[in-house]
């Protein structure tokens, strides 16, 4: 994790700030737009930013006006004096049309999905109050790989967000995953001789093995252990969670390893 | 290409460019400047392409009207020109009067000439298949956005369509236009809203006339499962409900 991530602003000893709808938000020199609001409490919607990683800008959801412009708030610089538009409705409905597109794009079926209520996917839909997928499905046929004895991947869930390519090279040091393929056909990658995340180096203990927002990328022998209904998105809302912000890690733990007693 | 040489940043020049930088060191830029408008100064090479007499490459200076290089070409019929390619302007009739210059219709160079008996829908959704298939997937809203755009062509080209897909057309630009990581995404959607807007009559022409139709066809859906069963069609049709 970067110092920028979590770095506090002094509002004495920096006077750096810009605002957000109105509201004035200190940063530190080299921060983005989204990671001092963050510090700040102020919750932009985002899915392939990870505090841990370097930003990508590739879901858009953080999109925002600054300055009657455009921009991503992960890979935009804090400058002080900058006006930024957030939480709006003309912004907030994009941020549905978004999520809706990545909704019609693969198969996501909550109810019968492990990472339901763990889900940032799910839990932008619900605080974005987006109550339909409204476009066509696209139904795409893609695979699941059982292959790995420790963490399932299934593509059907995948979002192309590149927070597991990022982590296994940035912080695991390995390369597992790599994205490729243009448009339609991009796609997840499984770095091995055959293209099974069985034959990768991927170890359960990775980073990469847990940071996926969405279902895609699960460890194995959870089978439900948390009920749905008590999971991280289920107790509060997204935007609530400052906490959840700052490390965006749930822990899960495998049956096996869960104390029998408990 | 992710640096410039040696990784600096790079000019790259084209071979119009250079073309003009030879002029200019010749000729001073004294003389290029008296030339084009006052906010676009110099010259401007065109590729006029399409329904006219004579497509070729055409030099002209900045503020030319859109009339004066058909004339020229040989365009005598034309409905529209598309300016800048695919994610350009598409200028109808009735702008015809309009200047090539910065300040009014900027181009790259690219001018596609369309006759009279062209269908501007047919020709937008080529736009919308090349664009469909030019994404290279980075971002959601160019990666999503164009596919929709495209099947939402198809659609109207399939006479399933009705006024509800024209608004999602208009839509779904905005957000790849607000969205989107480059300069592909934010234009994808040009072409058909601005052809959308212009020919509106041909658009509408495909419409189905009523509020709402899926964009399958239930019967031919479960034509298959029919034969198996052996159902005859007519009992799965919407009107049994």
């Amino acid at each position: 994790m970067t110092d920028l991530d979590t770095a506090e602003p002094d509002p004495q000893a920096n006077p750096n700030s810009f605002s957000i709808d109105g509201r004035r938000i200190a940063f530190i020199p080299g921060q983005s737009i989204l990671q001092a609001a963050l510090n700040a409490g102020v919750f932009i919607p985002h899915l392939c930013y990870h505090p841990a990683l370097q930003p990508h800008g590739s879901c858009k959801l953080c999109t925002v006006v600054v300055n009657g412009r455009n921009a991503s708030a992960c890979t935009l610089r804090a400058m002080p004096g900058l006006e930024v538009e957030s939480d709006s409705p003309a912004v907030n409905e994009r941020r549905r049309v978004l999520l809706q597109m990545l909704f019609v794009e693969g198969n996501h079926f909550c109810p019968g999905c492990e990472k339901s209520g763990n889900c940032e996917l799910q839990a932008l839909a619900y605080q974005l109050e987006m109550v339909s997928p409204h476009f066509r499905h696209a139904f795409p046929q893609r695979t699941v790989d059982a292959s790995h004895p420790d963490v399932w991947l299934d593509l059907n869930r995948c979002i192309l967000c590149a927070q597991c390519v990022r982590a296994s090279r940035d912080l695991d040091g390995k390369q597992v995953f790599s994205l490729a393929g243009r448009g339609e056909q991009a796609t997840l990658l499984v770095n091995s001789p055959s293209g099974k995340l069985g034959d990768s180096t991927l170890s359960i203990d990775d980073a990469a093995a847990h940071v996926c927002p969405v279902g895609a990328i699960l460890p194995k022998r959870v089978g439900y252990a948390r009920p749905i209904g008590q999971r991280q998105f289920d107790v509060q809302t997204i935007d609530q969670q400052t906490a959840y912000w700052q490390h965006k890690s749930i822990p899960i733990v495998p049956l096996a390893k869960q104390d029998p007693e408990s | 290409m992710s640096c410039g040489y040696l990784g600096q940043p790079t000019v790259v020049n084209n071979v119009e460019t250079l073309c003009k930088t030879t002029e200019i060191a010749l000729h001073g830029g004294e003389q290029y400047f008296a030339m084009g408008t006052r906010q676009s100064t110099g010259t401007k090479i065109l590729s006029v392409a399409g329904d006219c007499e004579r497509p070729g490459v055409y030099e002209y200076e900045f503020g030319v009207r859109i009339a004066q290089v058909l004339e020229d070409c040989g365009a005598r019929q034309a409905k529209a020109v598309q300016v800048s390619g695919a994610a350009g302007l598409c200028l109808s009739e009735r702008e015809f009067g309009r200047r090539i210059a910065f300040e009014d219709v900027p181009t790259a160079g690219a001018f596609m000439v369309f006759s009279a008996e062209r269908n501007m829908f047919e020709v937008a959704r080529n736009f919308a298949h090349f664009f469909r298939h030019e994404s290279c997937g980075f971002c959601t809203p160019c990666r999503v956005g164009t596919r929709l755009q495209s099947d939402i062509m198809d659609k109207i080209a399939a006479r399933r369509a009705t006024h509800y897909e024209l608004n999602e057309l208009i839509r779904l630009q905005g957000v790849m236009k607000s969205c989107s990581h480059c300069g592909l995404g934010q234009t994808a959607g040009n072409a058909v809203v601005e052809t959308l807007q212009k020919f509106r009559p041909t658009y509408e022409s495909y419409l189905a006339q009523t509020d709402f139709l899926p964009a399958f066809d239930l019967e031919q859906s479960l034509q298959a499962a029919n034969e198996v069963c052996a159902h005859h069609p007519v009992q799965a049709g919407v009107d049994d409900d």
